[in-house]
């Protein structure tokens, strides 16, 4: 296989970087995820740890015995984003398998319409995952298979004390391995990935059967539910629902996971694949307007990498910076000449003296090396900017109203845009920055300080210094402030004896002055922070399409992602049927919008024919106003004759063309009336 | 414009002398129809603000045909579509600058309307008085040429009955009325004239409601146009499914003197009718093929590819499996093909790709074999390309959920064509994660020519032909007997073909024709006969209200007739 570039130029080697950055990605995605569901599956854990200890005293007590009817149960609340959740439940079942028990069932409700399907079902995951785990031999296959022809609990749990016993006697070799961890009896874990496609009939038999077999059966039930917990009981009746004991878990929601994809891939220098603000922009409303799925987002990220290598031939640039600077060194002429079409390079050539303009344009060494100091610049760019924004974060996600809005995303867009600082959002903002309090301002600048401090940049030691004075100046205010305070009291003391209206207008000025004075101190202060802020973002927050070199890393055609990703099919039907211009480039089909000329192939003719019917269409009527329209193209030569020959030829186009419309959904055929099709759209 | 406006008030004065006698059956008539206008106006700003607006509302250029007026016919666009060589219809708005500002709803609306209403004159005194013709075209000739160059004088002129489709006026009040009239060739003078009347009377007053109702200041009016936008699509829903009754005219293809075409005919005639813009659809093509490349490395990639847009896209996948597939091993499926189903598709896979010998219980099995054999052998690759990934027999949801799983393995690069306008719907979040689609947008504009070419998909014009061939077929290898109980049926069906409800013959009485008839003597050899006919689907069986059986023949009555003339002759 090779790579489907059409300039050979560096094309295996920026496959190779494409597909070492895309592992990168998906190993580091898939790390966030484990992450993000440790806390869950801890949970589900110790619940089933619980659950099954129960069912060990059960066995003794009499009274567990009387409650021992009930299924232990978790429903595992998981969101609307039912695709992500596949791989939740992969990673869950391997968290149980290492756990809790080697006996595990994913059952999801295609797979089993009927009660039937679902025994069989179960019991094939149960009885392979017990060959798998124990490497059984043949004589077990063959048990195996017998067992699959009768599929019925009992058989169920036939199999399960006969695996049991096994590993007791069995106890040796496995317990050193896995059975230190597995008990001496693990539960049955049964998963039903999407509980509220089974069918309820399936469900409760499922329910009631097994726990009139729970004695014998350490079964523990997890549903996975899209919507809400209130499900459950819409789905069972009470009876059902009564033999279960239902624990709940809530899973982390999707847009947290997003935010934390988000923040580890898009906002960190490692990564030297970035997204431009249109495309982000793209893909976070198709998270947010379409499906909620982080798989999805992760696609389309994927997605705009293998565009970003094929499209741009220097994407070979496109990696960690120091073999950035090593395949700088090896570019071919082609290439170089390739740097200097980027027009961030251009203006960037603009911008020097003359002889540097030459050399640039006419050495390619000098050329490398100018490269090798950009990308160097970029690089330094990207670190500086991220801490910058986190910084500016934390000033802008507290103020009311949010005007540059809540995530870090947000802000990362508009930072991406343009000049943040242009926009009135950030003057609005900056506004509000200037009314904060105290406290919360200086616990922003120590978060700030934390910030600069754990990253990556080499400039920001100045930026933590002055940062930390303007702490420690809080700190003196502060003192200064309470030193005030106590001396006020003290004059209130002083001045309790004189009459009232005295007291009350000395006290009135007090205030005033207190105020003004404490103040101004604090306003001049908290100007300084919030100007020194602005400051840094001017310095660092430059959107990144006014540096050069950063068509490189950049990923920014929008209009590809949003065409392949989020198409509209019918908007182009649409489209080619009103307007064939757009598609064919012929001067006669060409008009002033609004209408087609009666030159549009026939399909469209007969559309915009149709457009105004109501519900019904007399294909008599419809075809005579066909042939009106093509006949009056064929114009004069064909006026009089109207042969056979030709109306035959324009009944032929007339068919093919209703059934091409048919075939598209548009019309379809009717019994209501002879000779009729039906409209299956409406309006225009 | 202005010329426009003087030339009416002409008329009108010239009208009035004649329809004076109608007036007082007019007058109140008017008063309904100015209110009416008036509703129909405020629509009328809704529907075309966006349009006005256009390129605010990207919806506006896709949708362009938002004319609030459903009366506005398909036969008056024809003819109007037959004027305009080449032309856009919409006339130039700067042609009446006073009015486009008082009036911003799309003046070419009203101008339209004033040349249909002169057209009703015309035939005014084409009915009444046969004013000279050279004057009536005199007239004619000027209002169009006010708009457009009219080329095609002599079809405007020569055909009166086209024009009198015309005269179908932009005005819902008038719908019903001029519809019929549009449709039924000739009918009485009377009611034409006070149709007619009812034009007049409707039209005195356009410029006044017109003015009345303009619209509210700019600002406004854009901040509504979502919400009226929406409101109207909603409006022109329940329109159009309000009334269960549909009016349309009667007429039927039989009465239209031309014979049917079958499929080879019509394959013979359309290889005649030249390709329009074969050069622009030849370079649309090639602009595809170029992609043909990146599609491989997409697919490689963990990608599907969906094509989308209007044409055939069958060539291109055939020239893409040609280009690129040929040293690989690979599965092409004709969606289109009336009998295709999942399970043939994986038949195909299991039997070919991996040359299992063997049967599975269900499609449910056979699929997760597969997936075990491509999961364990890492090498084996296989390329599906579905024509018609939303046919008739594919859309189903178990279809959908078993292709899409099958797309999901590493190894099957899966890429299919969808041209239905819902296709889409066909996936859920769940499937459409599956599937891992890129999109592309292939809009080839060729004909569907083996899409529709299977007798199923097309429409009455050539339905029968392999209807009546299987039939004959069919009853060709049958006793005598059989082929006279089948007759039987098929007669009693047709003697009932203008009862709309007819429900089919009863088995009692079926059983007692037969028998009068010697066809059979115990209601055993009936049913066992019935039983024959309904494996190859001749007949249909439906049980009724009351629990009787009955019989009925799914063919339709003219297949059903040349059937039994057929056999006439052969016996």
């Amino acid at each position: 296989f090779g790579e489907g570039n059409k300039d050979s130029e560096d094309a295996a080697l920026r496959f190779v970087t494409s597909q070492a950055l895309w592992n990168q990605i998906k190993s580091e995605t898939e790390q966030i995820q484990e992450d993000l569901n440790k806390q869950l599956f801890d949970n589900l854990v110790s619940f089933l740890r619980r659950s099954h200890s129960e069912f060990q005293e059960k066995t003794t007590e009499w009274t567990c015995r009387m409650k021992s009817r009930e299924i232990p149960t978790a429903a595992l609340v998981l969101g609307v984003n039912v695709t992500d959740h596949d791989l939740t439940f992969r990673s869950l079942s391997e968290v149980l398998q290492n756990d809790i028990t080697p006996y595990i069932a994913l059952l999801e409700a295609k797979d089993c319409p009927g009660i039937k399907n679902l025994m069989q079902k179960l019991m094939g995951q149960l009885m392979n995952c017990c060959i798998d785990v124990d490497s059984l031999e043949d004589e077990d296959y063959v048990q195996v298979s017998q067992n699959r022809i009768r599929c019925s609990m009992t058989s169920l749990i036939n199999w399960y004390e006969s695996v049991t016993k096994k590993t007791d006697s069995e106890t040796p070799r496995k317990k050193r391995t896995s059975c230190s961890k597995h008990w001496q009896s693990p539960p049955v874990v049964v998963i039903f990935k999407d509980m509220e496609s089974f069918t309820t009939k399936v469900l409760q038999d499922f329910i009631v059967i097994s726990s009139q077999h729970i004695r014998e059966l350490p079964l523990v039930l997890i549903f996975g539910i899209a919507t809400s917990p209130m499900i459950i009981h819409s789905l069972l009746p009470h009876s059902v629902s009564s033999l279960l004991c239902i624990e709940l878990f809530q899973s982390l929601s999707c847009k947290e996971h997003l935010s934390t994809i988000i923040d580890k891939l898009l906002l960190t220098a490692q990564v030297p694949f970035k997204l431009g603000d249109k495309v982000l922009q793209v893909l976070i409303n198709i998270f947010l307007y379409h499906d909620f799925s982080v798989q999805n987002f992760i696609k389309g990220y994927q997605f705009c990498i293998v565009e970003h290598f094929c499209s741009q031939p220097l994407s070979v640039l496109c990696c960690q910076l120091v073999d950035a600077k090593k395949r700088v060194n090896s570019l071919s002429h082609d290439q170089c000449e390739n740097i200097r079409r980027l027009p961030s390079f251009r203006r960037y050539v603009e911008s020097q003296v003359s002889e540097k303009q030459i050399a640039l344009l006419t050495a390619d060494d000098f050329l490398k090396e100018i490269t090798q100091k950009l990308l160097e610049d970029l690089h330094v760019y990207h670190e500086n900017y991220v801490s910058v924004l986190r910084c500016l974060h934390v000033f802008t996600s507290s103020l009311p109203k949010y005007p540059l809005g809540k995530q870090i995303r947000e802000l990362h867009c508009a930072c991406l845009e343009n000049r943040v600082w242009e926009t009135e959002e950030y003057e609005s903002s900056l506004q509000l920055a200037r009314m904060l309090n105290k406290s919360d301002l200086v616990t922003m600048v120590q978060q700030c300080v934390e910030i600069f401090v754990s990253s990556s940049g080499k400039e920001f030691d100045k930026t933590v210094e002055k940062l930390k004075e303007f702490l420690t100046q809080f700190q003196k205010l502060e003192e200064a402030f309470q030193e005030q305070d106590v001396s006020v009291s003290s004059q209130k003391e002083l001045q309790k004896k004189t009459d009232l209206y005295h007291l009350q207008k000395t006290l009135l000025e007090l205030k005033e002055s207190r105020r003004s004075k404490k103040l101004t101190k604090f306003e001049m202060l908290r100007f300084e922070v919030v100007d020194y802020i602005d400051s840094l973002v001017r310095n660092y927050l430059v959107p990144a399409d006014h540096k050069t070199l950063h068509e490189i890393v950049y990923f920014n055609t929008a209009s590809v992602l949003r065409e392949h990703l989020n198409a509209a099919p019918r908007t182009a039907l649409h489209t080619a049927l009103n307007n064939p211009y757009c598609y064919l480039k012929n001067q006669d089909l060409k008009n002033d919008g609004g209408s087609i000329s009666n030159k549009a192939p026939d399909i469209c003719i007969v559309y915009k024919l149709h457009l105004e019917c109501g519900r019904l269409i007399n294909l008599v009527d419809w075809l005579e106003a066909f042939s009106t329209v093509v006949t009056a193209v064929e114009g004069p030569n064909g006026d009089a004759a109207s042969s056979d020959q030709v109306d035959d030829i324009i009944h032929a186009r007339f068919i093919r063309a209703v059934s091409e419309l048919e075939l598209l959904g548009f019309i379809k055929p009717s019994k209501q009336k002879t000779d009729h099709v039906a409209r299956l759209t409406w309006g225009g | 414009g202005i010329k426009v406006r003087k030339n009416k008030t002409q008329l009108t004065v010239d009208v009035k002398r004649f329809v004076k006698k109608l007036e007082n059956i007019s007058d109140d008539e008017a008063q309904e129809v100015l209110e009416e206008k008036n509703y129909v106006a405020a629509l009328g700003i809704c529907a075309q603000d966006p349009m006005g607006n256009g390129s605010s509302v990207s919806g506006g250029e896709v949708y362009s045909f938002q004319t609030p007026k459903r009366s506005s016919k398909m036969a008056e666009l024809a003819s109007e579509l037959a004027q305009t060589p080449g032309q856009s219809v919409a006339p130039d708005p700067s042609k009446c600058p006073e009015k486009t500002a008082k009036t911003p709803q799309s003046s070419s609306n009203f101008l339209w309307a004033e040349i249909a209403w002169k057209c009703n004159l015309i035939l005014l005194f084409d009915w009444q008085r046969a004013v000279l013709r050279g004057y009536m075209f005199h007239l004619l000739m000027h209002v169009f040429s006010l708009l457009l160059q009219s080329r095609k004088k002599e079809i405007v002129f020569t055909t009166p009955y086209r024009l009198r489709k015309r005269l179908a006026a932009p005005d819902p009040y008038l719908e019903s009325e001029s519809e019929y009239s549009a449709s039924c060739s000739e009918e009485e003078d009377e009611e034409d004239q006070k149709e007619v009347s009812t034009v007049l009377s409707g039209r005195k007053t356009p410029a006044k409601t017109k003015a009345a109702s303009t619209p509210p200041p700019r600002n406004t009016v854009a901040k509504k146009i979502k919400e009226d936008k929406m409101s109207n699509l909603v409006e022109e829903y329940f329109e159009a499914h309000s009334s269960s009754k549909v009016l349309t005219s009667d007429r039927t293809l039989q009465k239209l003197q031309k014979r049917r075409l079958n499929q080879q005919t019509l394959h013979d005639l359309l290889e005649k009718a030249p390709l329009a813009y074969a050069a622009e659809i030849k370079e649309l093509n090639q602009q595809h093929e170029s992609l043909f490349s990146k599609w491989m490395l997409q697919l490689h990639l963990g990608f599907n590819i969906v094509l989308y847009g209007l044409g055939s896209k069958r060539d291109l996948l055939e020239k893409f499996r040609t280009s690129v597939l040929q040293d690989s091993v690979h599965l092409v499926v004709n969606g289109y093909f009336p009998s295709i189903t999942v399970r043939s598709i994986l038949n195909s896979i299991t039997e070919e790709v991996l040359e299992h010998i063997g049967t599975f219980r269900s499609p449910l099995d056979q699929l997760e074999f597969i997936i075990k054999r491509f999961k364990e052998d890492a090498s084996l690759e296989l390329y599906v390309l579905i024509h018609n990934l939303d046919s008739q027999m594919l859309r189903g949801e178990r279809s959908q959920q078993i292709l899409a799983q099958l797309s999901s393995l590493p190894t099957i690069y899966l890429i299919a064509s969808i041209d239905h306008i819902n296709a889409p719907l066909m996936w859920d979040q769940a499937k459409l994660s599956l599937y891992n689609w890129l999109w592309y947008e292939t809009t080839t504009f060729s004909p569907y020519v083996e899409e529709t070419s299977y007798e199923n998909s097309l429409l009455v014009q050539q339905s029968g032909s392999l209807a009546l061939s299987s039939l004959t077929h069919v009853l060709r290898s049958l006793t005598p007997n059989a082929r006279g109980i089948f007759r039987l049926l098929a007669q009693y069906q047709l003697e009932n073909k203008d009862n709309p409800s007819y429900p089919g013959l009863s088995f009692q009485d079926f059983y007692q024709q037969c028998r009068e008839a010697f066809l059979v003597n115990s209601d055993l050899t009936l049913r066992a006969q019935l039983t024959e006919f309904r494996d190859h689907k001749l007949i249909r069986t439906k049980r009724g209200a009351d629990g009787v059986e009955y019989l009925l023949i799914p063919v339709d009555d003219i297949t059903l007739t040349d059937f039994l003339e057929k056999e006439d002759e052969d016996v």
